[in-house]
């Protein structure tokens, strides 16, 4: 089973994303900030990082550019997840070495296709019209 | 609604626009001409029924319209996009090296999210397209979507089904909520009105036919008789792809499946001679393009 590190300092949406991400088969792990998210990767990388960016202690991009320089810190695919909706922001992220953004609000439809185009999730069955 | 009333809109809507309802759609057909009553200032259905029995056109037209499923959404069911590139465009690079033109027709456009797909995948391979004149004409029976894929402006929620974000970045200008597919790729569709039912070969000849997710709600006829029209506007060498609950087997010989690559068809040679299908670069020349 692949796993997910959700890391949000929103309680409620934490607990959104494990109910979206554990219907998609992922084992999730929570984190409430960037600088608990490092410990986490410490542990055990995961196989994939759903992000916010605005936290207390260490933002999101700031855990980004740290969980790059970790040893095995380029293999997980790092998916943002934020209300920052700026192509500004979105171009930083990419550059820093995201894989996808989610612009919040999202919902389960999104969470599947972004995590499809990392590649960690199977194509479905194709749509019905 | 009443039975007659009933049969009466089913009838209708299969002969303007092939939807093909079962006897037990009458909820579905509640649902969408509701709204649609109220918005044109009618107490409810009975009252828009009697407009369309009367002959209205402008309601019917809006009738047929509200009642056609838009759903897309970009890149849907990659696979096809895989295919366009990996498979039909290296093939039609090479075989129109000399001509130098692709054109490539989305049958069923709806809002823009499958022409404009197409369009990304042809930037993305632009150095191999220099100097080729390209050509996307998508067509759908509803104006409503067509003015909207026109615009070719998609809430966020529609940019995050399927889209690559390099690809919104890249490809789309970002105004308030909103996002813009930018001018040089809208410049690449272009947009016209059509009825799959109608005539269609003043359209010309095409490489390629996108034609997703539409036929599967006509009845087999209605099929058949679109296969065999598709057949005459395809190239010899071109191609025709359908949706992944779509198929010609058991339909018509005049297409067959391209082995190991789902959803795609290329004419049949032989048949298609024997049906004494017009050469169709010379059809399209006629038509004056
Ligand atoms: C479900 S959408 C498919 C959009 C896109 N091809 C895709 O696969 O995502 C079907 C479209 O077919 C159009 N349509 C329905 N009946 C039609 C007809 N008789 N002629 C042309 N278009 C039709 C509808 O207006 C609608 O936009």
């Amino acid at each position: 089973m692949k796993t997910c590190l959700v890391v949000d300092d929103s309680s409620v949406v934490r607990k959104i994303a494990r109910r979206i991400l554990e219907g998609l088969a992922f084992t999730v792990i929570e984190a409430e900030d960037g600088a608990k998210a490092v410990e986490a990767c410490k542990v055990a990388m995961p196989d994939a990082v759903l992000l916010d960016w605005n936290m207390p202690v260490m933002d999101g991009f700031e855990f980004l550019i740290e969980l790059r320089r970790m040893p095995g810190g380029d293999v997980p695919k790092v998916v943002f997840c934020t209300t920052e909706n700026g192509i500004d922001h979105i171009s930083r992220a990419l550059n820093a070495g995201a894989n996808e953004y989610i612009m919040k609000p999202f919902d389960k439809d999104i969470v599947a296709a972004k995590f499809q185009e990392v590649g960690l999730l199977a194509l479905d069955v194709p749509t019905e019209a | 609604m009443t039975p007659p009333d009933y049969e009466y809109l089913r009838k209708l809507l299969k002969d303007h626009s092939g939807l093909d309802l079962s006897a037990d759609k009458q909820y579905l057909i509640e649902s969408r001409l509701l709204p649609l009553a109220r918005k044109c200032g009618l107490s409810g259905i009975p009252d828009l029924v009697t407009k369309v029995r009367g002959g209205s056109s402008s309601h019917i037209a809006q009738v047929v319209e509200a009642m056609t499923t838009n759903e897309t959404f970009f890149f849907r069911d990659k696979v096809p996009f895989d295919h366009f590139r990996d498979t039909m465009m290296p093939e039609i690079l090479k075989a129109r090296a000399a001509r130098r033109s692709v054109r490539i027709w989305c049958a069923a456009g709806s809002t823009g999210q499958e022409p404009y797909s197409l369009a990304m995948c042809l930037k993305e391979m632009s150095t191999a397209l220099a100097g080729w004149r390209v050509e996307i004409v998508a067509t759908d029976l509803s104006q409503e979507v067509l003015e909207k894929s026109k615009a070719g402006i998609y809430s966020q929620f529609e940019v995050q089904r399927g889209l690559p974000i390099q690809m919104l970045v890249k490809y789309f200008k970002q105004s308030g909520e909103f996002w813009q597919v930018n001018p040089e790729l809208r410049a690449m569709v272009q947009h016209r009105q059509l009825n799959l039912l109608h005539d269609f070969s003043q359209l010309g000849a095409f490489d390629i036919i996108f034609c997703r997710n539409v036929l599967i709600y006509f009845d087999q006829d209605t099929k058949i008789n679109i296969f065999n029209r598709l057949a005459r506007l395809v190239e010899a060498d071109g191609f025709l792809v359908l949706g992944a609950a779509e198929t010609v087997v058991g339909l018509t010989d005049t297409f067959k499946p391209v082995p190991e690559r789902r959803g795609l068809y290329r004419p049949n040679a032989a048949r298609a001679a024997a049906a004494g299908a017009v050469m169709p670069r010379v059809a399209a020349a006629a038509a004056g393009r």
